[in-house]
């Protein structure tokens, strides 16, 4: 019913924006559940989530450790594991055909094509005993009709562009080669290899250093812009996508809890739980604090969830409503910003008196 | 297996949080710096002077020799006064690790001398080590595989207080297991669970109770907080700071996350390449850094505002951090430095103090 209510305030929002807009839709997530049978119960780690993305746009999603921000993104590409996973319901409508519908064969030629993504981990997701360049052929050549002259030429070409010196000579290299940095943009130029519509970047530069996270993300914006890539980027870190996300989705416990253009998320957060994220961190930007905020207790049990809101028990601003309906996400402020939360006016009220 | 529940204190301070007022906050900071400036006068607990640690690098199975070295470690000198928390950052391979490793003499040093409270390490045989190691203690990156699966958590934070027979008794080692559960936020219930039933952050928790246990003087946090949640991160800084406060604990703080590292240290040290590259208060260097390294890294740290990001110019440090076993010669960062000239490929620049206790090693700057 939630969700429901979601779409219904997105027709809304659609009909006042502009047209070119609703035309340029890309991807369209709704009410996707995907749930996890095992021994101990079911957990459902994607419980009824529900967004869009446009063409050439970049959204994030932010979430903790189990929040389901990366099972969302393999549930897109039907890459759950099954069993213990399963989508259970909802629909992932990109370029107006149906995914979930797709038989095996036909899902196999939207992913890497249509749809590419970078994992976390450059190391375990490239394949050790082949060498980078017969990794980033192989899919141009399964999917593009390419001649083995042409992928190798178009790869240089690729490798090039992520920023690679010499690519001939590393083209016969293998991953082992390369540096974490380097193998992270051998990670970008495959998904750019079929010149995707859309890409999905799981924690892209959660294994690397500071200074190299910074080459990677700027690296991805320019070349999704130019290239006018769709860009996800999942993460746990709110401050690595405020510079490059229009808009944030953050999830807790399988279900997005606020969705808004990223400025509104990062200035005017309606749910205690992205409120208190921002204040947990210390920031650079800011005087030094004397303690910090933390968001108090642990992150649920998503096999054990209750009927009310998932963040009550750790909430400041929690009432007694709250531990037992669990409140639809809901447009609140007018405008684009979504927030699952009965007491978002309080939230929005103490951020105005601390101001 | 029931589920134990926040307490009703956690619940309060939650709510106590949301309603922090600024007054307060300036309160305690003032606090906070008073404490920071005695901190300056305060004997110095650890000095390192010139500690080198390299490791060979061997070729050949039966008649092995060796063919080059890891220079992981490379003449690096610093001390650490008592109620000090000293931060080291760097990004991976720097040695920041390496040189907790050496201190806590899991490393045999090639060089150089580590005085704690006047005794050097490096000399001492193991019998005598051992005896210091109830003194110092260590706090590890990975809660999930740095508490044995097949040991209770009572077990886990007991067995040093046996180690080092500090409470030989076993109902005053369980009682004491009770304290420390407590002390370090958790319900003495766990000690009875076994790790796989806890959060990473419960974990770190027991991480922090088993450094407690034998009561120690200094403890080397190696990125304590790296692996956690970042809701989960604030809470233990805030318990290793009240720890800090309680105990008059001294802290060695290694970690890549340069906001955290401000938020709690006294004085930070930068690696790069097995070398400090720069030494100074934490206001100081982060307020004013010097060393090109230094300004490259606090540069690409983000911050969680879109406005501030799109508005402030980002420059990027080109390159990647060279391999330890073939660094390059000279300023071991004139490769990727912006501002090096010729002579930086020649000389080594040596630590020069700029300002008072703002050390720098630039040539150029």
């Amino acid at each position: 019913m939630e969700a429901g209510q979601v779409k219904r305030l997105k027709g809304i929002c659609t009909v006042t924006d502009d047209e070119r807009r609703e035309v340029s839709r890309l991807l369209e997530i709704d009410r996707l559940q995907t749930y996890f049978f095992s021994a101990a119960g079911v957990v459902k780690a994607v419980d009824g989530i529900s967004f869009d993305i446009n063409q050439g746009e970049t959204i994030a999603i932010v979430g903790e450790s189990g929040c389901g921000k990366s099972v969302s993104a393999l549930s897109i590409l039907r890459l759950v594991a099954d069993p213990p996973g399963r989508i259970i319901g909802g629909s992932i409508r990109f370029q107006n055909r149906d995914l979930l519908k797709l038989s095996d064969e036909e899902i196999r030629e939207v992913r890497g094509k249509d749809i590419a993504m970078v994992f976390q981990e450059p190391m375990t997701s490239l394949n050790p005993v082949l060498t980078i360049g017969r990794q980033l052929t192989e899919t141009m050549e399964q999917h593009r009709d390419m001649s083995h002259d042409q992928a190798v030429a178009r790869a240089i070409e690729l490798l090039g562009m992520v920023g690679i010196s010499d690519p001939e000579r590393r083209l016969r290299q293998y991953p082992h080669h390369f540096s974490g940095g380097m193998r992270q943009r051998v990670m970008i130029a495959m998904a750019l290899c079929c010149e995707p519509k859309l890409i999905i970047a799981d924690e892209p530069t959660t294994a690397l250093d500071v200074t190299v996270q910074a080459q990677i993300l700027e690296l991805m914006k320019n070349l999704t812009r130019r290239m006018g890539v769709a860009l996800i980027i999942i993460t746990h870190n709110l401050g690595i996508v405020a510079r490059y996300a229009d808009r944030v989705n953050v999830m807790y416990a399988g279900k997005i809890i606020e969705s808004a253009p990223a400025h509104d998320i990062y200035h005017r957060p309606r749910h205690p739980y992205t409120l208190a994220l921002l204040r947990s961190v210390p920031r650079m930007d800011q005087p030094r604090r004397a303690r910090l905020d933390p968001v108090q207790g642990q992150p649920p049990d998503l096999s054990r969830l209750g009927a009310g809101c998932s963040f009550q028990p750790r909430c400041g601003f929690a009432v007694a409503r709250c531990a037992s309906e669990s409140p639809p996400l809901e447009r609140v402020d007018g405008g684009d910003h979504l927030a699952a939360c009965w007491e978002a006016n309080t939230v929005a009220r103490s951020l105005t008196r601390s101001s | 297996m029931t589920p134990i529940e926040p307490t009703g204190a956690a619940r309060q301070s939650a709510q106590a949080a949301v309603r922090v007022s600024p007054v307060a906050q300036d309160v305690a900071l003032e606090h906070r710096r008073q404490s920071e400036r005695r901190v300056h006068l305060a004997p110095e607990l650890v000095t390192i002077r010139d500690l080198k640690m390299h490791f060979p690098v061997t070729e050949g199975a039966l008649f092995s020799r060796q063919v080059a070295q890891v220079r992981a470690v490379d003449g690096i000198s610093f001390t650490i006064r008592k109620g000090e928390t000293l931060g080291l950052v760097g990004e991976s391979g720097c040695g920041k690790t390496t040189t907790g490793r050496c201190i806590l003499r899991l490393e045999r040093p090639t060089a150089g001398e580590i005085l704690f409270d006047g005794k050097n390490l490096v000399d001492l045989d193991q019998k005598s080590m051992r005896a210091l190691r109830q003194k110092i203690q260590v706090i590890f990156q990975d809660p999930y595989s740095s508490l044995n699966p097949r040991m209770k958590i009572g077990e886990i934070i007991s067995e040093p207080m046996m180690v080092h027979r500090t409470e030989p008794n076993k109902a005053a080692r369980d009682a004491r297991v009770m304290e420390l559960l407590r002390l370090c936020g958790l319900d003495p219930r766990f000690a009875d669970r076994y790790p796989h039933e806890m959060s990473g952050g419960q974990r770190q928790r027991v991480g922090i109770a088993r450094a407690l246990s034998v009561r120690p003087e200094f403890i080397i946090c190696d990125e304590a907080i790296s692996a956690l949640d970042v809701s989960i991160q604030a809470q233990i800084i805030n318990l290793l700071e009240d720890l800090r406060e309680q105990f008059g604990l001294t802290y060695l703080f290694i970690a890549h996350d340069l906001s955290v590292v401000r938020h709690l240290c006294h004085r930070v040290a930068v690696m790069y390449l097995g070398k400090i590259v720069e030494l100074a208060d934490c206001d100081e260097l982060y307020g004013n850094p010097l060393h090109p390294y230094t300004q490259a890294l606090l540069g690409a740290v983000p911050v969680p505002d879109p406005d501030m990001e799109k508005a402030r110019a980002y420059r990027i440090v080109k390159g990647e951090v060279p391999s330890p076993m073939n660094p390059p010669r000279g300023c071991v960062f004139h490769p990727r430095c912006p501002l090096a000239i010729d002579s930086c490929a020649k000389n080594v620049p040596e630590l020069r103090e700029l300002r008072p206790g703002h050390w720098v090693a630039c040539s150029v700057i």
